[in-house]
């Protein structure tokens, strides 16, 4: 008989949080066609009102919100007083249409327009589209999209969370996230992890739960447990409890085994919002800076002057430090304005990563020569590497950008691509470092789409044969004496952090609010359990076999709750 | 019908932010405004969907037209907006 009291999804963000569900409204409604119950003249005017209403709580919540937030809502308030949609309401309204329905199609008829224009405008019809079911949800008097008003601290459950929902999110009033789809790698994961709240991700069944449900959610286990007894609550509490107590002990110290061997422990971060939290949670630098996030949505590249400033903040706050530069990294799936390759039937093995750069060399030149000024005159440990090598040739065309453009640093591959992998000892002679994106690597040596839940059974770091590849990957780099690390979500897993030290891997880079978790995981461990930890992984079957081999090879994490 | 012809500054064109600014200063005023390519129907300056919709870009040519009290001190406003970069608005 299936178990009916319990959901299993991916846990990804570790504690346990139990309280009532929460539901995020995702969709509203299409409205019927036809007439409404009142004349033309009063449909018209449900639908101005409706609209007034949703601008006038636009604006209110950009008050609230100020900074940036504040210019993008009243922005989206502009939207909803513009008067041609007005009139295009009113057009419908007066031809006998409902309001809902009019407002419904004036939008419609917007977003077309705005559709055709490129990317920077598509990223407006989600704004677009957003106030168009507010106004649609007043008019139909059903819930409105996104987060609902929170009342008490709450367990919100979701399809799946975007960005624009989260934005103002009261972290004290969530407990945990439980979302039906998304992987470990999907916004929900990455947010859940960076706040420290608990999440369970790509979940089936978490949809259905009718909001007021009592339900624990377990983010190391990825258990979402129905009504559970309150013996259960009160165990897993205290399993959470040990964790933060381990946390708290190991403090900030740099990441080492329990015998003293050396595993520096690394900040994946955007840009330099970011520094403050790597410090903060005791990053010994930055292993992962994604530089493209300046170069996204934009319609045109950003100046040198506009990059060296950027660099220059973040390679400043981590004065006397190591910070690896990813360079630009973009590509059908995150398409640039000003560097169109047109449509491609398959984005994920198209003109992506560095291949954009080597088909537009002035990109490349430009960010090279702008990291080159920014270095100039501090002790900042400058590494730069390029996404999406796939041979010696590319590593070598990317060497002589960098030497062409003055860079003083040293220059490594990125590992995402299997070929890469399985030929490091010859890359090996051409790079100064490896590191593992195993966000990719994963993607590549599944072909598993990382944004498609179906599949994400495939996408797991524990698969064996992803392991091999990082076996591989340190085999090459230690023929030639230069060091492998992994920047991708693999690190951030505890358990997977100390196989990964077990396979060779000399570094670790995750988002920051996973470096106590596995720096406590490695402090409560020798670099001979961590070895054979990753020889038990190797010889699973499958990625769970693997998962649970490892942690019986590391018997501290139940321990510590981690 | 007073009309002035302003060249976009280098930056990202005409869309949300720099929409923003501009439409909301038109709409603050009673004329009847209008933006478009030179040579074709200008759209409602009021309108913030539909100057976003022109997708007008850094380095293209356009045409604002002003009718009503004021249009001339208006469409001196509006020129400045359009021809301050992103970023110039502090």
């Amino acid at each position: 008989m299936p178990d009916l009291t319990t959901l299993t999804g991916v846990g990804v963000s570790p504690g346990v949080g139990a309280g009532p569900v929460v539901r995020v409204v995702d969709s509203v409604p299409e409205p019927k066609q036809g007439p409404g119950t009142g004349s033309a003249e009063e449909e018209y005017a449900a639908a101005a009102k409706a609209l007034e209403d949703v601008a006038a709580d636009l604006e209110d919540r950009g008050q609230r919100a100020g900074g940036e937030a504040q210019e993008v809502l009243s922005a989206q308030a502009m939207m909803a007083r513009d008067p041609d949609l007005a009139v295009g309401i009113k057009q419908r309204t007066d031809a006998g249409s409902n309001a809902a329905r009019a407002a419904y199609d004036a939008f419609g008829a917007t977003r077309e327009v705005l559709l055709t224009l490129g990317e920077y405008f598509a990223a407006r019809v989600t704004d677009l589209d957003d106030i168009r079911n507010r106004t649609v949800a007043l008019l139909l008097d059903v819930p409105a999209p996104g987060i609902p008003e929170l009342t008490e601290p709450s367990i919100l459950v979701a399809m799946d969370l975007a960005p624009a929902d989260t934005a103002l999110i009261d972290k004290s009033m969530v407990l945990a996230f439980a979302t039906q789809e998304g992987g470990p790698t999907s916004h929900t994961s990455i947010l859940a992890r960076n706040l420290g709240i608990p999440a369970v991700v790509g979940c089936p069944g978490v949809r259905e739960l009718a909001p007021g449900t009592y339900v624990m959610v377990d983010g190391s286990s990825g258990k979402v447990v129905i009504d559970p007894a309150p013996e259960m609550v009160a165990e897993l509490a205290g399993r959470d409890e040990k964790r933060r107590a381990a946390l708290a002990a190991v403090g900030n110290a740099p990441g080492m085994t329990s015998d003293g061997h050396s595993v520096p422990l690394l900040a994946n971060i955007g840009g330099a919002a970011d520094v403050e939290a790597a410090l903060a949670n005791g990053a010994e630098g930055v292993g992962l800076f994604r530089s493209e996030l300046l170069f996204l949505d934009r319609q045109d590249a950003p100046s040198e002057d506009e990059q060296y400033g950027l660099y220059r903040a973040v390679l400043e706050g981590f004065a006397g430090k190591k910070v690896v530069v990813r360079t630009l990294d973009a590509g059908a799936d995150k398409p640039l304005p000003f560097l169109p390759f047109g449509e491609e039937p398959n984005p994920a093995m198209g003109v992506r990563g560095l291949r954009i750069c080597m088909q537009a060399p002035d990109i490349m030149h430009t960010q090279l020569h702008a990291l080159a000024r920014a270095a100039k005159g501090l002790d900042t440990e400058l590494w730069v590497m390029a996404p999406m090598i796939a041979d010696v040739y590319e590593a070598l065309w990317f060497r002589e950008a960098c030497k062409k453009a003055g860079l003083k640093a040293k220059i490594g591959t990125m590992v995402e691509i299997p070929a890469a992998a399985l030929r490091s000892r010859h890359l090996g002679q051409v790079a100064e470092f490896f590191s593992i994106g195993s966000n990719d690597l994963t993607q590549y040596t599944f072909a598993a789409d990382r944004q498609i839940g179906s599949v994400a059974r495939l996408q797991d770091a524990w698969q064996p044969a992803l392991l091999d590849l990082v076996a591989a990957t340190v085999a090459g780099g230690q023929v030639n004496s230069i060091p492998t690390g992994v920047c991708g979500e693999a690190a951030a897993d505890p358990a997977l952090g100390c196989v990964l030290v077990g396979l060779g891997v000399t570094t670790l880079s995750m988002s920051s609010g996973s470096l106590p978790g596995v720096r406590a995981a490695l402090a409560a461990h020798t670099l001979d359990e961590c070895r054979a930890a990753a020889a038990a992984a190797q010889d699973a079957v499958d990625a769970a076999s693997a998962k649970e081999a490892a942690r019986a090879a590391l018997p501290k994490l139940a321990e510590l709750g981690l | 019908m007073a009309e002035i012809t302003v060249v976009l500054p280098p930056g990202v064109g005409l869309h949300a932010r720099p929409a923003a600014l501009f439409v909301g200063a038109a709409a603050k005023s009673s004329c009847d405004v209008t933006i478009g390519r030179p040579g074709e129907p200008g759209v409602n300056a009021k309108s913030i969907l539909g100057v976003m919709g022109l997708g007008a870009k850094a380095g293209e040519e356009m045409v604002v037209t002003a009718e009503g009290e004021g249009s001339d001190e208006l469409l001196a406003g509006l020129k400045e907006i359009l021809e301050t970069p992103e970023g110039g608005h502090a």
